[in-house]
């Protein structure tokens, strides 16, 4: 992190803080609800989204998932696709940690701070996805240690109560203490937060492997039932999530003062070259196995690519998958990517898209598909369904738009500033 | 933007320092406008979430505070029986009683079909929809019936929705419902121990304390589970009343439900509604504990065989072929 001349260390009271803290709170508000025109045209909109995805939820709550496209046969949709998704979201957020700390590269040490208020954001969405896609959203305490029952650690789905709810506590500390001391205008003391950015690093990659083991553990579904699911969850999440930084990186780029060395994006860049190839060569690998071997373990790979006797939902969904992934990664193999920002833009976004669709309705449907007494019933997603989760995505681009806005001036320096003027 | 933003305050509101008072209020106005903004925004989210209000009410304190089946003594058990009465004649209009029937010492009851008499006729599966209070509008039933080529025990080659006379002479018919596994995946994967077995081999699931998350629905290798999508609709006249917890009454919406073995008739020395329905007695039932049992003569005489037994579940329900 660069260094101002006037950073000292100090240890403080109890009192101290207890002053303080609520400053660096009022500063966090003041700076959140401050912006420009476009800044708040940004927000109503997500605002706007979220209500909608609001009042359908609570519609489905009251009325039962009847609402949904769902059934006995296809028995999660949009709601898990999407969690599984953004797993990897938050989980992409360390391939910035990863080069900042491991590495000591010195750019992306400056803009680390991007990707770990993703991996908040990020587990937020994932935790209202959970929500949304429970029956009974009342009886979730239930799944709360001592006063509930919590069924580990048989039941994979406590394990990614756990790793989710631990990764969002571990970048939370981080980044509120990070801020705290910028804000104090004191250097960070290492004890109090590199141990958790190392143990950070290893819990980003045990969050997405939980979840793949959520589903490669069942073995009346065949779809899932591979050991090489945890090793692709971790390669898409290091592509897409590391693509959605880079967009997110010229944005604060554009919009803001906050300094994103070249060598950041490179790294990035370089990042997303090497996993989307590892993750082509595993889906060949997997489709191989499939199909070479033929039978009724096949069935659902078929199905999800071929149709089966005219039944062909997911057909549009994984094509556009495969070409978007295809296509991005050969443009990523363009040298010195980093300095077309035309091509590796529209590579991050079609491999943002390509991977939503592999790892969301493209995993999860076909797992359903054929059901395990092998009938066939497709799964199409409706409006509610769509509503929903277009307002937990809306959502949490508010939180991680107002986790930014509060971030970025500070490191910036420039909040001091705002905190003078306003004294 | 970025140019501007360099004399700005920071916070990208495009303000400049210098200009004095009429940024004073520029500030004032933008306040007011942002408490106005905040306060229509609380108030269109309470509104968005208004249905939950209508949900709420029907869910009593009591409801929301149960423990767990397993952990009730008997006068809290009783109480929320008398409570679940009382609400399904509020809901419904029926007269009903719920019992708890404990599972009995040195029982475990394990089911056989001889598919060589089963004809398909699905009356098994009308019965089970009628004993255990099913949603009448989806027909749901807890047991499906595979329409299965000759020639293949693959379920690749099976059809659950067949609709002419049977029986086809080229077809058997495979029943197939909750097998209550002796190591069952969706005990296993439930995250808040909503469902178990009990001593007697069923699988149950306490309706109250479900979350409704549907993994065991993705775990059952046997489609055994179902889920309630909505309110269940039954006409008070239909309506079975003698009905206990942790089998037949009327599940709640959003959880999930299963075959019991009609642990409520069973656990009273009665057979299940499926057994009791079915005309060619294809189906035994019994104590496989119990050396004189028609199910232990089945499983001594005939070559038995479980569904999926490469998953290692070891089901208690077996099938049979007469020689």
């Amino acid at each position: 992190m660069s260094q101002d001349s006037d950073l000292h260390d100090a240890t403080h009271d109890a009192k101290f803080h207890a002053t303080t803290y609520p400053k660096f709170l009022r500063l966090a508000l003041h700076l959140c609800t401050q912006g420009s025109w476009s800044f708040y045209a940004w927000m109503i909109l997500l605002s706007g989204i979220t209500l909608v995805g609001a009042n359908a939820w609570a519609i489905q709550v009251r009325d039962g998932m009847s609402g949904t496209g769902m059934s006995d046969h296809v028995s999660w949709g949009l709601y898990i696709a999407n969690f599984t998704f953004i797993v990897g979201l938050a989980a992409g957020g360390v391939m910035m940690v990863i080069p900042a700390y491991l590495y000591k590269d010195k750019d992306m040490h400056d803009t680390v701070i991007i990707g770990e208020l993703l991996a908040i954001a990020s587990i937020v969405m994932c935790l209202m996805f959970v929500i949304a896609d429970l029956g009974r959203p009342d009886h979730f305490w239930h799944m709360l240690p001592v006063v509930g029952k919590f069924n580990w650690p048989v039941s994979m789905l406590t394990w990614d109560v756990l790793v989710l709810n631990g990764y969002l506590l571990i970048n939370l500390h981080i980044c509120g203490y990070l801020l705290y001391k910028r804000f104090l205008g004191e250097n960070p003391n290492p004890k109090f937060y590199i141990p958790f950015v190392f143990l950070s690093i290893a819990w980003a990659i045990s969050i997405h492997t939980v979840t793949a083991f959520l589903y490669s553990g069942l073995g009346g579904r065949p779809f899932w039932n591979t050991a090489l699911l945890a090793p692709r969850f971790l390669t898409t999440a290091f592509c897409a999530g590391t693509a959605f930084i880079i967009v997110v990186l010229q944005i604060i780029r554009r919009m803001t003062n906050m300094k994103i060395g070249e060598g950041s994006i490179r790294t990035l860049a370089n990042i997303m070259r090497v996993t989307i190839w590892i993750n082509i060569l595993m889906l060949i690998s997997e489709l191989f196995s499939e199909f070479y071997t033929g039978g009724s373990h096949a069935s659902a790979a078929h199905y999800l690519y071929f149709g089966h006797n005219g039944l062909n939902a997911l057909q549009p969904w994984i094509w556009t998958s495969t070409v978007f992934v295809i296509v991005a990664a050969i443009l990523l193999l363009r040298p010195n990517i980093h300095k077309h920002m035309r091509t590796l833009d529209i590579a991050c976004v079609l491999v943002f898209v390509g991977i939503w669709i592999e790892k969301g309705m493209g995993l999860i449907i076909p797992g359903f598909i054929p059901s395990t007494l092998h009938e066939w019933v497709e799964y199409i997603p409706t409006a509610l369904e769509w509503k929903i989760s277009a307002g937990i995505w809306a959502a949490g681009l508010m939180v991680y738009t107002l986790l930014l806005k509060v971030a970025i001036p500070i490191f910036t320096g420039e909040a001091m500033e705002v905190a003078k003027k306003r004294k | 933007m970025a140019s501007e933003n360099n004399k700005s305050c920071g916070s990208g509101c495009g303000c400049h320092s210098d200009e004095g008072i009429e940024q004073e209020n520029l500030f004032n106005r933008r306040t007011l406008l942002k408490g106005a903004g905040a306060t229509l925004g609380i108030a269109a989210f309470a509104k968005a979430l208004a249905p939950i209000t209508e949900w709420t009410k029907d869910i009593s304190v009591d409801e929301f505070l149960q423990k767990h089946y397993r952990e009730l003594d008997k006068s809290e058990l009783a109480a929320v029986i008398k409570r679940i009465e009382a609400e399904t004649k509020e809901d419904y209009g029926k007269e009903v009683t719920i019992s708890a029937p404990q599972a009995q010492k040195g029982v475990k009851f394990a089911y056989a079909l001889n598919l060589s008499i089963c004809v398909g006729c699905r009356r098994c599966a009308e019965a089970c929809h009628i004993e255990n209070n099913h949603d009448r509008a989806s027909g749901n039933s807890y047991i499906r019936v595979l329409e299965m080529s000759k020639g293949s025990m693959d379920m690749e080659h099976g059809n659950a929705d067949y609709n002419h006379p049977i029986p086809q002479d080229d077809k058997f018919y495979m029943p197939v419902q909750c097998q209550q596994c002796d190591n069952p995946p969706c005990v296993d994967v439930c995250p808040v121990e909503a469902t178990w077995k009990e001593p007697d081999g069923i699988v149950v699931v306490d309706y109250n304390w479900c979350i409704g998350c549907r993994y065991c629905e993705a775990a059952c290798p046997y489609h055994a589970r179902r889920f309630n999508w909505e309110k269940p609709q039954i006409p008070a006249a239909e309506i079975n009343p003698n009905q206990s917890y942790l089998s037949n009454r009327i599940r709640p919406q959003g959880v999930m439900e299963k075959c019991t073995f009609c642990l409520h008739r069973k656990r009273e020395g009665k057979m299940p509604a499926c057994l009791e329905a079915c005309p060619t007695g294809a189906r035994v039932f019994g104590n496989i504990l119990d050396p004189n049992s028609e199910i232990r003569k089945v499983l001594e005489n005939k070559r038995v065989f479980v569904l999926k037994e490469e998953l290692g579940t070891k089901p208690s329900f077996y099938y049979f072929f007469d020689e």
